[in-house]
């Protein structure tokens, strides 16, 4: 396993490569794509993707917490959490790609 | 939103781009994720959230429907952390 950590600049160096665009065009068509994303699902819409997966917003009840330090009880109020689920596709080439 | 959807957005954001461009572009972003994480790298979009492998150790299964055991391989799945601003977006914050 590799184990190296990509950042926006590979996602957008992708789209430089694979479409004839400016560097800095590139880097803000990814950034839209992530914009467009985050706001749908801020809106509470799941977004899926076909053959990548499903990105989805589940509402948490509120419930009793405990510090696992201490012991202590903590209330924790409800929240509104994001869940992906990844396409079969993913997971196919994940475990593929990672197999010994 | 589906796919269709955010390609879209990205094309009607953007009138001087081909729409077949735009799809290009969006699908190679995904690409570009799925083929970091088949070499067993990390993707981090700070902000949005990160993509990484996660390692699940081999064990002992069970068919539900028979009961039997059986062996399950070492293998690895994709996962996604959220980022810190979305998360507290989601909440409104």
């Amino acid at each position: 396993m590799a184990g190296k950590t990509l950042t926006r600049m590979d996602l957008s160096e992708a789209v430089f490569r694979e479409v004839g665009l400016s560097r800095n065009e590139s880097a803000q068509l990814v950034e839209s794509v992530l914009a467009y994303m985050s706001d749908a699902l801020v809106a509470g819409e799941s977004v899926k993707i076909s053959s990548f997966g499903t990105f989805s917003v589940r509402d948490k009840a509120a419930r009793v917490g405990r510090n696992p330090k201490t012991g202590q009880e903590v209330p924790i109020s409800p929240r509104r959490v994001l869940t992906f689920r990844p396409s079969h596709l993913m997971k196919d080439r994940v475990a593929d790609g990672n197999r010994k | 939103m589906i796919r269709s959807e955010l390609i879209q957005k990205v094309a009607d954001e953007n009138p001087h781009l081909y729409q077949r461009d735009v799809e290009r572009i969006v699908n190679t972003i995904f690409e570009e994720i799925i083929g970091a994480m088949a070499d067993g790298d990390r993707v981090e979009l700070r902000g949005f959230g990160a993509f990484s492998v996660k390692k699940r150790d081999a064990r002992v299964g069970r068919n539900p429907r028979t009961g039997e055991a059986v062996d399950v391989e070492e293998k690895h799945v994709p996962f996604f952390k959220t980022g810190k601003l979305l998360r507290d977006r989601l909440n409104g914050k």
